[in-house]
């Protein structure tokens, strides 16, 4: 048992927990599922939404061939088996933003099957494996707030693309979770087949949770918590599910499959359904729709439009450019972060880039809460910064200096040295003059070094460095007093 | 005027194109005779004033190359028409109006037709002689208290009773055949993919068929031509070369083989009909046709395979009229309580108990006893089809096991409703053409029909052999116009 393996305890007993997901993400489209009405998020109610969306007597769904090939594109990029032949079902239940009175989804034959997403743990990497992938249409939006008196329906997302990707039951902890959900999502923007945009509502999971003791093979009984929305919350609803279930069954009582929701205000999972109240959502084919077949020639086609991956762009980086895991990993999470690498490194050394866009840049977004692609700093000029270190125009401090400058006005970092006299001094007779100085001021100090006292050399480096208004070159002036101290 | 309602769909294009008749004369007496003939209770939606002034305007400016150029035609009230009610003839969909036409009433108007009114049906389809409709029962222009089939009753009776010259209809289990059968009219099922489905209101959606209503086959071939189109809106429907079915038609089947399915030959059939299927295979023979007999072995288990798969289809497809969007609702307490009594109150007790049949086969546990069985037994009946169809060409048998009955006279047993349809269900199953046209009068001298069921998409064989029996038979319908005061 490793030492990072997350264990709840209770009364001195160990439990393991089992997690799997269903996650929901929405196809990246211009289109529905079914029909021709737009996606676009945040429109006006029930501007996007054609007969076919609002179910009117006699319209028929029509198969969107661009949802298909991001849903195969998706099975492609998590290692997934295709399947040539699959068939829509019909999820038969109720509800006022449910026009049809059913779900158009795949049942027993998913258009993706088996296939699996690795994850990079600290301890090294972890497959998680991928149960199915299947196509299936979104709801409306009931909204229950704005009118005291009645339920409001907006239809714009009724029929909506969504992949369902159901996980096999491989995760063991919130942070698992974390990664995972990370994974696919960075997998699916670099695909261009989901947006991944949690806050919109495009990557939702139902998240399954078990637990059973260490040392065992008997699964627990498990629970389905239903449609969380970000990271956090299925972190925090995994470890309060996991810890429910324990204390239920150190207090002797077992643990009901049933249905649960995640109260965002209380931190709580609290029952929703118990299985004896589960819908019978009557599934059968649709036979609106025939099954969908696809020919070798269209896989084929989408396996040349896949692009290079994550995984591959860090097994790139690290054998071409010599980078750690550990930063590959960083750099190739999110595809435009990247991006960005790789144009900064078209003129610029791999390790410097690869530090000051992990280090200093990474910190400046986060400060101010920005994706990389909003930047205020763009790739030329960070390249054009770097390469003033490598050629020793700049210190590595200075740096940071005009960095600071860049990130408030994206200027070349080139006019930045001009205009300020940033440049780095350089040239030995000037240093020697400048370190003679400092030198002649501290005889007291020399004299003790001579005696013995190496660790002032630090400080007359830090004098030196001072007369040079902080422009001195660091090597240069280490080699010139050395010589000057010992000489 | 008496001589217009008198003349056929064919020999009335061509009067038009003549310049013999207008089409407003031709809509004016369609009207008239309507009007006259409420007693049946065909229609349910009349568009009259609309019908004559677009008959003006199409004599005002006549366009004469289109295959129905200048006709008024009424519709089933299954088939959408923008900005005209439309009904399914049920009281959840009483004041629906839809924004959209349907592709087969579009291809109507598209070739001149002009709309006259929507006639009754079954609610929802679901019937065998038009009694279920929120609208009340239709009247056979063959008797008076005689049902005239259904669930295309109101179709039937209108084209019988010469209300207007040509209709359509739609046939899930025979809801075309049977009442052509039962109103000596012709009626023809095309092939499962031959007629687009979209904009009509469904009920089963893998049998469900739109087709035409005539008078006689000549005109049974000219509105399929005009019907039938490939349609992208609906994906089961399938791109083949369609003929042009009303220049193509001719009376040479010599050579043909027409197959005679044993297990059409049920307990209780009426001699009557034994005898009309014995005169239609002689007449077939005189035609030159070659006379095999076969076996279709799972016929008998056709009607409750159908009594599975279509309630299952229905009870989602009616999911819908849930009160939320459009149609009649109900006031509730909350969204359950508006469900329950929206659906109790908008819909009746046939479609209720096919809703309630539909899910409880659907349901978890019964599912592979019921609905996975039937769609198994439903391959085999394909099967069977396709065998035979190595061997003949065509296949005679009775549109019905029973001439029309009187009204209310099975209303209280469902299940010998339900066995109207033993002989037209199956072509629905394997999802074949078939045609019904009129062969005789049983005792009462209520209309008999014979049924010819063709390779898929063999729509051209079937009326060819149909147009050559039309022509031995001779039937001519007979009513005298009873219902007009």
């Amino acid at each position: 048992m490793s030492k990072d393996q997350y264990i709840i305890e209770k009364n001195g007993n160990k439990y393991e927990v089992i997690i799997g997901l269903e996650v929901h993400a929405q196809v990246l489209s211009e289109s529905k599922l079914f029909s021709t009405s737009a996606t676009k998020f945040g429109s006006e109610p029930n501007t996007q939404v054609s007969l076919v969306d609002a179910a009117f007597p006699g319209m028929l769904p029509v198969i969107n061939e661009f949802c298909v090939r991001q849903a195969v594109k998706t099975g492609i990029g998590l290692n997934a088996k295709i399947n040539k032949k699959s068939i829509f079902d019909r999820k038969n239940y109720f509800y006022a933003d449910l026009p049809q009175g059913y779900q158009i989804s795949q049942y027993k034959d998913p258009i993706v099957g088996e296939g699996s997403v690795v994850l990079d743990l600290p301890s090294g990497p972890k497959t998680i494996g991928i149960e199915r992938l299947h196509l299936e249409q979104d709801a409306g939006k009931s909204i229950h707030d704005l009118d005291p008196g009645s339920t409001l329906v907006d239809l714009n997302r009724s029929g909506v693309a969504l992949m369902e990707i159901v996980s096999k039951p491989d995760l063991r902890s919130p942070e698992e979770v974390n990664l995972y959900i990370k994974k696919l999502r960075s997998i699916m923007r670099y695909l261009g087949t989901c947006d991944g945009n949690m806050q919109e509502g495009s990557l939702r999971a139902d998240v399954n949770v078990s637990i059973k003791k260490v040392g065992t093979d008997k699964l627990g009984t498990r629970c389905e918590i239903k449609n969380v929305n970000s990271i956090k919350f299925m972190q925090m609803a995994i470890e309060y599910e996991a810890n429910r279930q324990a204390e239920l069954l150190e207090a002797g009582n077992t643990i009901e499959q049933e249905t649960r929701l995640f109260d965002t205000k209380k931190n709580q999972t609290r029952s929703m359904r118990s299985k004896e109240d589960a819908h019978d959502y009557r599934y059968f084919p649709d036979p609106d729709l025939l099954p969908l077949e696809l020919d070798d020639q269209f896989i084929e086609n989408i396996k040349k439009d896949i692009p290079e991956l994550p995984d591959q762009k860090k097994n790139r980086f690290i054998e071409k450019f010599k980078l750690t895991p550990y930063e590959a990993t960083i750099l190739v999470s999110d595809l435009n972060t990247s991006k960005f690498f790789e144009k900064v490194i078209k003129k610029s050394d791999v390790k410097l880039s690869a530090n000051w866009i992990t280090g200093e840049l990474f910190a400046l977004l986060n400060e101010n809460n920005l994706e990389i692609s909003e930047s205020p700093i763009s790739p030329e000029n960070l390249s054009k910064l770097i390469n003033l270190i490598s050629d020793g125009t700049i210190s590595g401090k200075i740096a940071k200096t005009i960095f600071e400058i860049m990130s408030k006005e994206d200027k070349d970092p080139n006019i930045i040295v001009e205009e300020k006299g940033l440049k780095q001094e350089s040239d030995p007779k000037a240093l020697e003059d400048l370190i003679q100085n400092v030198l002649s001021s501290n005889e007291d100090k020399v004299k003790e070094y001579k005696s013995g006292k190496d660790k002032l050399f630090g400080f007359f480096v830090g004098q030196v460095m001072k007369e040079s208004k902080g422009k001195g070159n660091p090597q240069m002036i280490n080699k010139i007093l050395k010589e000057k101290l010992n000489g | 005027m008496a001589h217009l309602i008198d003349l056929t769909l064919s020999e009335l294009v061509k009067k038009i194109k003549s310049k013999e008749i207008s089409s407003k004369e031709i809509t004016s007496a369609y009207i008239d005779r309507s009007i006259k003939s409420k007693k049946l209770n065909t229609y349910v939606e009349e568009t009259f004033e609309e019908a004559i002034k677009n008959s003006e305007k199409f004599d005002n400016n006549p366009s004469f190359e289109k295959k129905l150029s200048g006709i008024p035609l009424a519709v089933k009230d299954l088939f959408c028409t923008k900005n005209v009610k439309t009904t399914a003839s049920s009281k959840i969909l009483e004041n629906f109006v839809p924004t959209y036409e349907s592709t087969v009433t579009q291809n109507l108007w598209n070739e001149g037709a002009i709309l006259l009114g929507k006639l009754n049906c079954d609610e929802f389809a679901m019937g065998s002689s038009n009694e279920t409709s929120h609208f009340g029962n239709v009247i056979s222009p063959i008797d008076d208290n005689l049902v005239p089939g259904g669930s295309s009753g109101g179709s039937a009776s209108a084209l019988a009773a010469k209300l207007t010259p040509a209709t359509i209809g739609t046939d899930t289990g025979g809801s075309i055949r049977q009442p052509a059968s039962f109103t000596g009219t012709v009626g023809l099922k095309p092939t499962y993919g031959s007629c687009s489905r979209y904009g009509i209101v469904a009920f089963a959606s893998s049998l469900d068929q739109a087709g035409p209503m005539t008078r006689d086959v000549k005109d049974c071939a000219l509105m399929l031509e005009v019907m039938s189109s490939f349609d992208t809106k609906d994906s089961t429907s399938i791109n083949f070369k369609r003929p042009n079915y009303f220049s193509d038609l001719n009376k040479n089947i010599k050579g043909k083989k027409i197959g005679i399915p044993k297990e059409y030959r049920v307990d209780g059939m009426p001699s009557e009909i034994e005898n009309l299927w014995e005169k239609g295979k002689n007449y077939l023979k005189d035609c030159g046709a070659e006379i095999i007999d076969i076996s279709l072995p799972h016929t008998k288990y056709a009607l409750p395979t159908y009594y599975i798969v279509a309630p299952a289809e229905a009870s989602s497809n009616l999911a819908r009229y849930d009160g939320v969007k459009y149609g009649f609702r109900a006031d509730g307490e909350n969204l359950i309580d508006m469900y329950e009594k929206t659906r109790s109150q908008g819909f009746g007790d046939e479609v209720k108990r096919r809703i309630m049949i539909g899910t409880y086969v659907l349901s978890s546990g019964y599912y592979d006893a019921y609905y996975l069985k039937a769609q198994k037994v439903r391959k085999l009946i394909k099967n069977d089809f396709d065998n035979v169809f190595n061997n003949v060409d065509a296949i005679l048998t009775p549109s019905t096991p029973s001439s029309a009955f009187k009204i209310g006279d099975k209303t209280n047993d469902p299940v010998s409703m339900y066995l109207n349809d033993i002989f037209t269900v199956p072509v629905n199953l394997a999802g074949l053409p078939g045609i019904s046209i009129p062969a005789g009068l049983d005792k009462n001298n209520y209309p008999l029909g014979l049924q010819v069921i063709g390779k898929p998409f063999d729509e051209q064989g079937i009326l060819d052999i149909a147009f050559s029996m039309e022509e031995k038979i001779n039937f001519k319908l007979k009513t005298n116009d009873w219902w007009i005061k």
